[in-house]
């Protein structure tokens, strides 16, 4: 979940303040998307594990900005996994999370891969100032699906694919569409999650009474309680809370996060039943056990929760997603070139700096001939992404353009040695000193040439 | 390396200077042109198509290179080369230059330094790249990393960085050609816009349009110019690793200029530089860089620049005056011109045509650019025979 908040109240501009109970919504910083997003949420998840033992990564998005080209290999290179990492994007449905969650369990069942990264990340853009906005919000979540000490296991599922237009984005429109909302409610929403469970429940032979949470994706809180209703869920309290006027409702992500928050939450030994609708709909009955707890020391919702900062004003927010004019022109120039990139992806993507064989000394970006002690080609790569670091000096440039000045410009030193230009992200001045801890996050850098340019910042370390 | 090879052999017997500034009615043409001849009528010179035997172009942002400057002076048929070395650029055409003269292969070379960023439309140097870490980048924010560890570290900050620029606009005021003349106070550069913490506007030299030339030759031929030539005793470049990836790199020198001096200083043969140099013109691009580089060229002991910043000791009226005549502050930055333009100065004081900024009995003059990241760095030292 993005640090940043939107008011609600504050959308449409003018300097509106929120009023009491308004709400706010998870917004992505300007340099974030739904592939940093992905990137942050799955360095929390596998935050202890050996990132070795990836065969698989599934990322489940609407928003990426690449009509062709394959978001989950940056995601897996930013993640610094194996070369033979299988990646797959499963796109273009609000469904496309849970979808992505059968295709590894099934992947991992059949026995063609051992561990599968499954990321659901949304950051979708509806026209300024209207009621989509207000209910849109961004983030992302991440699951390893395995075999051995899991904290939740599947054990039934019902799918359901439906020919519907109700939510829609074509190839050349900037922002996401939506047709009536009571058709769409009664005749998409409604009638396939109800068909859905209802064949889930059937399948099974379970009842809704056998299991402690729902975790029902809703466009809101009222066709939310219907599917209850309709399916024998006490809404008040066997719902999951949809976190409204909180998160916002996060597209292809938002089930999967709402399955985190309810992970977060179940003792060893409940039964969850997480519906996802799109196109369809689908219902997954979930066994917690008792290595649930495990999940509980990671960073999921609750934390992002806490982390919270507000955005100023609802011009920042157009500025942050090219919305509105201005004389910086983010997304012009002769962009980055294709060869450099290719060159440099193993420092820019994956963030490994050298470590001299010879004197030990790190160093960033990679060398041919140490710094110090001048040895030629004798070095190891060392994954840096994943270690935290410290400042050693810092500027605040208020003239590079950035569309939330000043741009925070840091040296930082990574620990172990390597030291790295970076910009700060998800930071105030007001917080900047001289050794402050931080720790690294996948951005994008620039937009030049029209394409997203990731690199990594530093964000002050929060416990 | 044998760093007496060039001291006191290569003459400066001419130097030309456009007026620099935003010269938006003139093409580099223009002002090579204006600069080159009053270098020309400095030196005395009647027919250069047949007195220069070689040229040396220093540019950052040419159209066309070399042919700029040929093409401008209408010199062919004879060397007309180029170099880019980021600020020192001017300065390593000069080098290049005095060389070419020392080792004997040419009697009279003319050295062009010119560039005119103001023809980009852009109001800041914008750092073009095809690559992806670091952008969007600004000087500023590279030449600012070493002032929260300086400023911790010493006790310094804005205020100090504010008395150098006060100085170098008073200084600019008094030189014909700069671009700025106006006197600004510390509480108008302590209140001006910041640009990249802490260099508020007055911390930053602007970016202007500018040529240089100078008319160099062996020493024994120099009377045959002018009596009150001056000597070239030192000229030297030096690299030192990007601070951004240097791993023993401090935040409290910038190494460049560290290793130009050393070698400088031998060339010249100077081994107590605030005793031996009298004037000094040196890059200061940002404040900060003018006060790194007191330190950095020993001119006063690390850390104790602002004291020296507030006793005096670099004002015109002072022990060693520096930036006489307001420097990149006033002048403004024509990357490949300004290692020249200090030569300019430098020349002019030593001979005592430096009107009201004139500084008194100086017979030694040093210049400094230092640039990129920064990672080069260039000195010149000139004195009276």
């Amino acid at each position: 979940m993005p640090m940043l908040r939107l008011q609600l109240g504050a959308i449409g501009g003018g300097g509106r303040k929120a009023g009491p109970g308004g709400g706010e919504r998870a917004v992505a910083n300007f340099d974030e998307d739904c592939v940093t997003m992905a990137v942050a949420a799955a360095m929390n998840c596998l935050d202890g594990i050996d990132r070795a033992s990836v065969d698989g990564v599934l990322f489940a998005s609407t928003s990426y900005p690449y009509k062709e080209k394959q978001a989950a290999s940056v995601i897996a290179k930013a993640l610094d996994l194996r070369r033979d990492v299988a990646t797959a994007d499963l796109t273009d449905s609000l469904r496309a999370g849970t979808s992505a969650l059968r295709a590894a369990i099934d992947s991992v069942k059949a026995g063609s891969a051992r561990t599968v990264l499954v990321i659901a990340s949304d950051c979708r853009v509806a026209a300024p100032r209207s009621a989509l906005e207000k209910s849109f919000g961004d983030g992302a979540g991440a699951f390893l699906i395995g075999t051995g000490d899991v904290a939740a296991t599947v054990e039934h599922h019902h799918v359901i694919s439906d020919e519907i237009i109700d939510v829609w984005r074509t190839e050349s429109d900037r922002f996401v569409k939506s047709w009536e909302d009571r058709f769409v409610v009664e005749h998409g929403y409604t009638t396939n999650m109800v068909d859905a469970i209802n064949g889930l429940l059937q399948k099974s032979g379970l009842a809704a009474k056998d299991f402690s949470k729902a975790v029902l994706y809703s466009p809101d809180a009222r066709s939310c309680a219907g599917v209850a209703r309709a399916t024998g869920f006490e809404a008040k309290t066997q719902v999951q809370d949809l976190l409204f006027g909180k998160l916002g409702n996060t597209g292809a992500a938002f089930a999967p996060m709402l399955l985190v928050a309810a992970l977060e939450q179940s003792k060893p030994g409940s039964r969850l039943l997480l519906a996802n609708y799109g196109d369809g709909a689908e219902a997954l009955a979930i066994n917690v056990t008792e290595h649930v707890a495990r999940l509980w020391t990671k960073r999921g919702m609750k934390w992002h929760m806490e982390r919270r900062a507000e955005l100023s004003d609802y011009d920042t927010y157009l500025n942050f997603r090219n919305l509105q004019t201005s004389d910086v022109d983010r997304r012009g120039g002769q962009g980055m070139s294709a060869t450099v990139h290719f060159r440099d992806r193993d420092e820019d993507i994956s963030f490994r700096g050298h470590k001299c064989r010879r004197c030990g000394t790190m160093q960033f970006p990679f060398q041919r001939v140490c710094f110090q002690c001048f040895a030629k080609d004798d070095f190891e790569q060392v994954r840096l992404s994943d270690k935290h670091g410290k400042l050693l000096s810092f500027t605040f440039d208020f003239f590079a353009g950035s569309p939330n000045p000043p741009l925070i410009v840091t040296m930082t030193e990574v620990d172990g040695g390597a030291r790295v230009y970076l910009q700060m992200t998800d930071a105030s001045p007001k917080e900047v000193k001289l050794e402050l801890p931080v720790e690294f996050a996948f951005r994008k850098i620039h937009e030049y040439g029209g394409t997203p340019n990731y690199f990594w910042k530093c964000t002050p370390l929060r416990s | 390396m044998n760093p007496e090879a060039i001291r006191d052999k290569v003459a400066i017997v001419g130097m030309g200077c456009c007026k620099f500034g935003e010269n938006w009615d003139k093409s580099p043409e223009d002002m090579i042109v204006e600069a080159a001849f009053e270098a020309y009528e400095d030196a005395g010179i009647e027919n250069p198509q047949e007195q220069i035997e070689a040229v040396f172009c220093g540019a950052v942002y040419p159209n066309k290179g070399t042919a700029e400057v040929a093409d401008a002076l209408k010199l062919f048929g004879r060397p007309v080369s180029m170099v880019t070395n980021y600020c020192a650029t001017g300065t390593d055409a000069f080098r290049y230059g005095v060389f070419s003269v020392a080792c004997g292969m040419y009697d009279t070379v003319l050295v062009v330094g010119f560039d005119k960023p103001k023809d980009r439309g852009v109001s800041g140097p914008s750092a073009v790249t095809t690559g992806v870490r670091g952008l969007p980048m600004t000087p500023a924010g590279w030449f600012s990393l070493c002032a929260a560890k300086y400023f911790e570290t010493y006790g310094a900050g804005r205020e100090d960085l504010a008395k150098i620029a006060v100085k170098n606009h008073h200084n600019g005021t008094l030189a014909p050609k700069s671009m700025l003349k106006r006197e600004i106070t510390v509480e108008d550069a302590l209140k001006a816009p910041i640009i990249s913490w802490p260099f508020g506007l007055y911390d930053c030299c602007a970016q202007s349009d500018g040529a240089a030339v100078a008319v160099i030759t062996k020493r024994e031929l120099a009377k045959r110019f002018r009596d009150d030539y001056v000597l070239v005793k030192a000229v030297a470049i030096a690299l030192a690793p990007n601070p951004q990836s240097d791993p023993s790199f401090d935040f409290l020198r910038w190494k460049p200029t560290v290793y130009a001096a050393q070698q400088a200083y031998a060339q010249a043969g100077i081994a107590n530089p605030f005793k031996e140099i009298d004037i000094a013109q040196v890059h200061d691009c940002f404040t900060l860089t003018e006060l790194l580089t007191y330190e950095d060229l020993g001119l006063c002991e690390k850390g104790s620049a602002k004291d020296h910043i507030a006793s005096g000791t670099f004002a015109l009226d002072g022990e060693l005056p520096v930036n006489t005549d307001g420097g990149l502050k006033t002048f403004g930055h024509p990357t490949g011109a300004t290692g020249v333009r200090m030569l300019y100065e430098n020349y002019k004081q030593l001979q005592g045509k430096a009107d009201k900024r004139q500084v008194k009995n100086a017979t030694v003059a040093l210049s400094h650019n230092i640039g990129g990241a920064p990672q080069t760095c260039g000195m010149t030292i000139i004195g009276m025979p």
